[in-house]
């Protein structure tokens, strides 16, 4: 059984306006300088949990083109979609399976440190495995665009919209922060149990895939999609502990600060 | 997720399971790669570079149609989207339009689209005096004639071959792909209404970096600096050359070099090679393909008689190769002659009768073009001239053909005959079409080709059966043939007796017309040479361009086939296997140094059995003297070299605006610092926002 955390909050004295300031010491048994390197090495282990589910889904759309007919279009857009809607269960399953591994992780953390209290706690491990796997189908979505738009021409020899480049990197950019705040409110709501939330949480990740299969028009895919993001940005501040008051405590303090200084 | 997504999936699942780039699909949908095109490159000599050159990450332009002169205009002062890469019809392909494009700064690039009918008023890109510097005419040997200041030979030539263009100029037939850019074209780079068109613009983007600069001594020097002082040597450029192909008609050692005595040789001489203005193309029908075709069948006629009633004197069938750049192959025939490296010398030449361009006889009329200095200042010269003369007009009599001397004070056209007549004032004769300028009005350009000669059949023949048709053309070089197998009997000192034994055979041309000029790969050529050899006879006519050697051993195709038809015509077949005709040493009665082996098919049918032909062919090297002695800036020698280069490619494709390209940019830039400022901002006031967790796992924020 763990202690519970006490901040600690000292008072200083400044010299020059003679008043007292608060302080908040660290809190006693965390180590602030493991925190940084604990959070790049879980980014990096949720990126590739994400390398790993493209994986495992792309070989199964392979074996499935291999085995059908090449030659008919809406069959290789059939399983397109089809290896589409694959992926993405896939990547939810291997997120929850992230979250697992770095429950047990977690605790076993813990277990050698020195108070017996883990130096990371669950939603800074939530936003990092989110934004993991974001980069990464960031990095996938958009390096290879990237390197052909370095060459002198753009796309739309063949009739494709000319705005492709751009509109692959506002996509991009939802998908990133998506998946951030998907992993955010997906470990909140396993961590209290909360299964309809992984089940919104499929089923939104399910819809924005969709959604982009209505490219190139691009008008239908885009705002719903940042729509949805806006959406997913609220729920995932209120999720990780955020809320009206604070925000409102944040800007009066600004205020205050601004004020008195 | 989406389909980029997923294509991406698709793309990584390839490449890593199959390990083949199968081409990424967003490359795809940017660009068109065009294949069927050919580059102009770069050639140098002693003094200049020639040809065209574009950047090292190649040209690229706004597409423009050049149709009319309001298009031109457009380019070269009023249009908006300056540099242009110009889409040109080959009517517009002329000395006047090229030299406003070279000095232009508007133009990145050219494309020509060669159309299938050749323009009515002519067309060469050679120069009016071809080989002006290295033929026999100069300030002390005939100084009225040299320049040609009596004749110019090519009158309608523009010397754009000789120009050297800052741009890339590729050409392409008038096909599918070309049909392609000009859909491109009509659909984004049409202003509506006379105004300037809207981006996305159709662009074109041509690779052709030549390595090679300045001149011949520059880039040479540049070889030796690289051979000699860099572990991984990069030459530049490379010496035009190829190999002579020649036969005796009686047997000379081989082994032994130098003056032969006893043995006097009627040199019976034609080139070999023709160019055009772009790089490998040369389909030279009237300046090569003629002339190659009235030399061997007049071997083909001579050979029986030769062998029944032998002329006192040897004949000497030579094609020389390299020609057209300033006589690479007789040069350097003559020079090893002069320098005891050949099997006769000077001394042993007789006379030459050499084969200009027979192909456009304007009726009967064939003129024999004779060296007019060396008759004025040598009697015997001028006696041994005469009497070749007289043979040659009586023969042709006898065939119809009326034989005539141009004017007595003409100079000899451009011919190997003249690299004799700077070693020494041996007679001969130049047998040619033309009485002062050429007929040709194709002159070493594309239009040179075999509709040029009439080499057409009727429509519903089979490829065999087109094989076998003898068009008129070919009974005309028959005529040609069979005057000149009758005239180097003559010359050879035989009797007049058996001259009407000597005929060609009408068939025979009819055959080397088609393979020459239509298609290499037919059923007589390949009866004729090994079958083993399968890149020698391709599905379309062989090229005449002398080029580079790609390796120490390859030959060009063209000289191969040569050699084996003049194999065939002058041998004999022996009964040896394809392992002794390889190597025959130790057999009594082969000789190698007299004679050379080869293994051919035999003709389809019945009898098709492959056997090895003896015959008296060999192959020298052909390389201009000048590379051996490393006179790089040499004037008397040719000194042409082709550069090398990494990347010959063509593609189309559209151009953004520059504003779209800028917004794009700027919308980056914009979120990132947003999200940076966003991020911070969050980082730094994260304890205040997010309240702390109530869990076991307690922890810092």
């Amino acid at each position: 059984m763990l202690r519970p955390p006490v901040p600690v909050t000292k008072y200083y004295r400044d010299e020059d306006t003679r008043k007292y300031n608060k302080t908040t010491k660290p809190i006693p048994g965390n180590d602030l300088t493991h925190q940084d390197p604990l959070r790049v090495i879980i980014l990096i282990a949720g990126a590739f949990f994400w390398l790993l589910s493209l994986l495992l889904s792309s070989l199964v759309w392979f074996i499935a083109v291999k085995a059908s007919n090449s030659d008919d279009p809406s069959l290789q857009r059939g399983l397109l979609i089809f290896g589409g809607i694959f992926s993405v269960l896939l990547q939810e399953v291997f997120r929850y399976a992230y979250y697992r591994i770095l429950r047990k992780a977690n605790e076993g953390l813990a277990a050698i440190s020195e108070d017996e209290s883990s130096t990371i706690s669950v939603r800074q491990m939530a936003y990092v495995a989110g934004l993991g796997f974001g980069i990464m189908s960031g990095a996938f979505s958009m390096i290879n665009i990237l390197s052909d738009s370095l060459g002198p021409g753009t796309v739309g020899i063949f009739g494709d919209s000319q705005y492709y480049f751009i509109t692959s990197a506002l996509m991009t950019l939802a998908i990133t922060l998506l998946h951030t705040f998907w992993g955010v409110v997906f470990f909140e709501g396993c961590e209290k149990s909360r299964w309809w939330v992984i089940g919104v949480v499929v089923a939104l990740h399910l819809l924005v895939s969709c959604l982009s299969l209505l490219n190139p028009l691009y008008s239908g895919s885009l705002p719903p999609v940042y729509a949805i993001m806006v959406l997913m940005a609220v729920w995932a501040f209120f999720s990780a502990g955020g809320s009206l008051a604070s925000v409102t405590q944040l800007c009066s303090r600004r205020k205050t600060d601004v004020n008195s200084s | 997720m989406g389909p980029g997504f997923a294509k991406w999936i698709i793309t990584v699942a390839f490449c890593w399971f199959i390990q083949i780039a199968s081409g990424n699909s967003v490359e795809q949908k940017i660009y068109v790669e065009l294949n069927n095109t050919v580059p102009c490159v770069r050639l140098l000599n002693a003094t200049h570079q020639m040809g065209c050159q574009s950047s090292i990450s190649g040209n690229t332009g706004v597409l423009h149609l050049l149709e009319t002169d309001s298009d031109l205009d457009i380019i070269l002062n009023n249009g908006l989207h300056a540099p242009y890469m110009v889409l040109m019809d080959a009517s517009f392909f002329n000395s006047a339009v090229m030299m406003r494009m070279k000095n232009s700064t508007r133009v990145a690039g050219v494309a020509v689209v060669i159309p299938n009918s050749s323009p009515v008023q002519g067309f060469s890109p050679h120069n009016k005096c071809p080989n002006q510097y290295t033929g026999v005419y100069s300030d002390t040997y005939g100084p009225r004639l040299a320049d040609c200041n009596g004749t110019v030979w090519n009158p309608l030539g523009n010397g754009l071959s000789f120009e050297d263009f800052k741009f890339p100029i590729f050409s392409m037939n008038d096909d599918n792909q070309t049909a392609v850019i000009r859909k491109c074209i009509s659909e984004h780079n049409m202003g509506v209404n006379g105004s300037a068109p809207a981006y996305p613009l159709c662009a074109l983007q041509l690779f052709s970096h030549m390595h090679a600069v300045t001149s011949t001594a520059t880039c040479m020097r540049r070889n030796d600096i690289q051979n000699n002082y860099s572990l991984n040597p990069e030459t530049v450029c490379d010496p035009l050359g190829d190999f002579n192909v020649w036969a005796p008609l009686h047997p000379i050692n081989t082994t032994a070099k130098g003056h032969k005595a006893n043995e006097s040789v009627v040199v019976a001489a034609t080139r070999m090679d023709g160019r055009t203005f772009f790089w490998d193309v040369a389909t030279g029908a009237e300046g090569t393909v003629a002339g190659i075709v009235a030399l061997l069948a007049a071997s083909q006629a001579l050979k029986t008689t030769a062998e029944q009633a032998p002329p006192p004197r040897n004949i000497l069938f030579t094609f020389f190769q390299g020609e057209t750049f300033d006589y690479i192959g007789s040069s350097k025939m003559v020079y090893d002659m002069d320098n005891n490296n050949f099997v006769i010398d000077m001394e042993n030449v007789h006379s030459v009768l050499e084969i200009g361009q027979v192909g456009l006889r304007r009726g009967s009329e064939l003129w024999m073009h004779t060296d007019p200095v060396s008759r004025r200042n040598n009697i015997s010269v001028n006696q041994e001239v005469g009497n070749i003369l007289k043979g040659m007009t009586s023969a042709g009599a006898e065939l119809g053909l009326s034989l005539a001397e141009p004017t007595a004070t003409q100079a000899l056209p451009p011919s190997s005959f003249q690299r004799f007549l700077l070693s020494r004032a041996v007679p001969g004769v130049v047998l040619a079409d033309h009485q002062s300028a050429f007929n040709n009005k194709y002159y070493e350009s594309v239009y040179d080709n075999a509709d040029y000669l009439n080499v057409s059949y009727p429509p519903d023949l089979t490829l065999e059966e087109q094989l076998e048709y003898v068009t008129d053309i070919a009974r005309a070089l028959t005529n040609v043939s069979t005057l000149v197998a009758r005239s180097l009997y003559l010359q050879a000192g035989g009797e007049e007796s058996q001259l009407e034994n000597i005929s060609a055979d009408s068939k025979i041309v009819t055959q080397l017309l088609y393979g020459f000029l239509i298609q290499s790969n037919n059923s007589y050529f390949r009866s004729l040479t090994n079958p083993e050899d399968k890149l020698l006879l391709e599905a379309r006519a062989p090229q005449y361009y002398v080029g580079v050697p790609i390796s120490a051993n390859t030959i060009k195709p063209s000289t191969r086939i040569v050699q084996y038809l003049l194999a065939n015509y002058l041998g004999n077949s022996t009964g040896l296997n394809q392992s002794k005709c390889q190597d025959p040493s130790g057999l009594p009665e082969e000789s190698k140094e007299l004679y050379s082996y080869l293994w051919v098919r035999g003709a389809n049918g019945s009898e098709a059995a492959p056997f090895c032909v003896r015959s008296t062919v060999r192959r020298t090297l052909a390389i201009s003297p000048a590379f051996e002695l490393k006179q790089y800036d040499s004037r008397t020698y040719s000194t042409w070299t082709e550069s090398r280069w990494k990347l010959i490619r063509a593609r189309i494709f559209l151009v953004a605006s520059h504003d779209l390209e800028m917004l794009t940019l700027g919308v980056g830039i914009a979120v990132l610092l947003l999200s940076l400022l966003v991020t911070y901002f969050l980082s730094t006031k994260a304890e205040l926002l997010f309240a702390p967790a109530q869990e076991s796992t307690g922890s810092a924020y």
